[in-house]
């Protein structure tokens, strides 16, 4: 579904990417775990358009991704949970919510995206007119993972979904994103908590300073020293 | 148990305390300002206060109309739009040449269709300078796009204040010249005597315009995906990019919104005064509307139109005091609300990401 090859991105002379190659096959939940600075979020952050890359390429379905600008990624299949669960603090709950159906015109599909969110998460639907900026920190995950599913996505790449939340809370997300998987949408799942990541994901690889240094299926990468002695400790 | 009881009740102390605080703030400014309404009163009489105070209304809304503008620009991509007050004197000129035009074709009173047309036409004009002059410095550092401003407003000031009989073909078609210039009666002037104050019917029409585009406006940005989306892109840009939202598209039609209000503004502007001075009458307007919309909270739609009344009406009771007075007044008002409001009345500070 998604290839990427010989990835290379460059913050000015720094070298973020040296040339990573990965795939995320149709229905899976494909992990990219590594440390702080590994390059995982400038990876989504260019699959997303968002971060001009130096060389290599990207394709979806077949088809090159990096002349699609930013905004029609989503008409493409596409939509990005970005880290820190930037969602729109002067907007409402529900109006977050609504956002995500942009260029859509089915309204009753999106009544039923919007029942369905409400139902993963009861929490929202409670406050759904209060303002985004005074949710809770989990709260506003729930609101920017809910706001991914609104997007009816082929693939969605979450960045870090579990940062900064309760271990209750992180179960939860996981679940949801577990759930939605069984639904169809495939999943890019990039995390610093590769115990919970390794758990639901059907395959894994590792980042490590821009390089790409370990890849195969989850459960041999949770099994492997090197991982366990790095990452799972 | 007995802990638990003072707990709740130094909480509940608090709260009261924090109230009164407010209370005393308000009661202090509304007994200073009613201080000068009794002074006014009782040196110039009722009558001449309520006069004023329509007049003040009256001056305000067209304030407030161009100061929305002002606002919605700098909150979406947070630019000063100096050549706001120019947009505002194009928009009173293409009045001028569509409701010329139509009284010649023998319309009665043209109003509404020469208002509709000035802003479509001030719109597009507004969202070419956006395309051409500030969306490649979106992302370069926020004084290039200051400047550039400037000197799009001086362009546009003195481009079509440039004598058609002294430019070549193609350009004597689109300058309008220096010159005063009548301004065509869109609609029967008709002068009103209520309990000895004097309201025109253009003065109400120019209240009355205002408060319809206001509730448009409104509608617009809380309730329709449109405004939402413009609320979100304000907000960030990378995450609606993230949504699919075209930020290109909505800055584009922000940018044509708040132009449209200020042709609107400008329209009401001539016809009231009847008059277009020169293509340099936007200059004062567009900066008072300014400090009427920074005076608000720049940033703030509500804020731009309490800022903008705020405004009219204070600088018609310092006119009607002393004709000196009605420029300074504004920017004394200015600095005084600056001081213990920095961010403007109902402003807030954008709360820098870490």
């Amino acid at each position: 579904m998604l290839k990427v090859r010989n990835l290379e991105v460059s913050y000015g002379p720094i070298r973020a990417l040296k040339g990573i190659s990965f795939e995320v096959k149709e229905g899976e939940i494909v992990t990219l775990i590594g440390a702080n600075g590994a390059g995982k979020s400038t990876t989504l952050r260019t699959i997303s358009n968002l971060l001009k890359p130096k060389g290599g390429s990207i394709t979806f379905l077949n088809k090159d991704l990096l002349s699609v600008p930013a905004c029609d990624l989503v008409k493409k299949g596409i939509v990005h949970v970005p880290e820190g669960r930037i969602i729109f603090g002067p907007l409402t709950v529900q109006e977050n919510l609504e956002l995500a159906t942009w260029g859509r015109k089915d309204k009753v599909a999106i009544q039923d995206d919007l029942n369905k969110v409400y139902d993963l998460f009861p929490i929202l639907k409670e406050r759904k007119n209060q303002l985004g900026e005074t949710l809770s920190g989990g709260e506003q995950q729930m609101l920017a993972l809910g706001r991914g599913l609104m997007a009816r996505a082929k693939l969605m790449l979450l960045d870090e979904p579990s940062m900064g939340l309760a271990p209750l809370l992180v179960r939860d997300i996981f679940r949801v994103i577990k759930q939605a998987n069984n639904e169809g949408t495939t999943i890019l799942l990039v995390e610093q908590n590769a115990h919970l990541a390794l758990e639901i994901a059907h395959r894994a690889y590792v980042l490590e300073t821009g390089n790409i240094t370990l890849d195969g299926p989850a459960s041999e990468i949770a099994k492997n020293p090197k991982v366990i002695k790095a990452y799972l400790g | 148990m007995d802990n638990k009881q003072s707990l709740e009740s130094t909480k509940h102390n608090r709260l009261a305390y924090d109230r009164s605080i407010n209370w005393k703030k308000y009661v202090v400014i509304a007994v200073i300002i009613l201080f000068f309404l009794l002074l006014y009163i009782s040196s110039f009489g009722v009558q001449a206060f309520l006069q004023q105070l329509v007049n003040g209304i009256q001056l305000g809304s067209i304030y407030a109309l161009i100061a929305l503008g002002y606002t919605m620009i700098y909150g979406i991509i947070k630019l000063i739009n100096f050549a706001h007050g120019d947009l505002f004197m194009f928009g009173a000129y293409m009045s001028y040449f569509l409701g010329n035009y139509l009284i010649a074709h023998h319309f009665k009173s043209p109003f509404i269709i020469v208002l509709i047309f000035s802003m479509a036409v001030t719109a597009l004009l507004g969202m070419t300078i956006e395309k051409i002059a500030y969306k490649p410095l979106r992302f370069k550092p926020r004084l290039a796009a200051l400047i550039t401003a400037l000197g799009v407003s001086l362009f546009l000031e003195n481009f079509f204040a440039l004598p058609p009989a002294e430019v070549p073909f193609p350009l004597n078609k689109i300058v309008f010249g220096p010159h005063f210039l009548p301004f065509p009666p869109l609609i029967a002037d008709k002068t009103y005597n209520l309990a000895g104050i004097s309201v025109n019917n253009i003065k109400i029409l120019d209240v009355l315009v205002t408060i319809i585009l206001m509730i448009l406006l409104q509608y617009i940005v809380k309730k329709t995906m449109l405004g939402k989306a413009m609320r979100a892109v304000a907000f960030n840009k990378d995450a609606c990019l993230m949504m699919g939202i075209n930020i290109d598209n909505i800055i584009s039609i922000t940018f044509g919104i708040g132009t449209a209000l200020a042709a609107a503004a400008g329209t009401l502007f001539a016809l009231t005064y009847g008059q277009l001075q020169s293509p340099y009458l936007g200059i004062w307007p567009g900066l008072k509307a300014f400090i009427a919309a920074v005076l608000g909270g720049i940033g703030s739609i509500p804020g731009a139109m309490l800022g903008g009344y705020l405004m009219g009406i204070s600088e018609t009771f310092a006119t009607s005091i002393n004709s000196n007075f009605g420029y300074g007044i504004a920017f004394i008002i200015l600095i005084v609300v600056l001081i213990f409001k920095p961010a403007g009345l109902l402003g807030k500070f954008d709360k820098e990401k870490v």
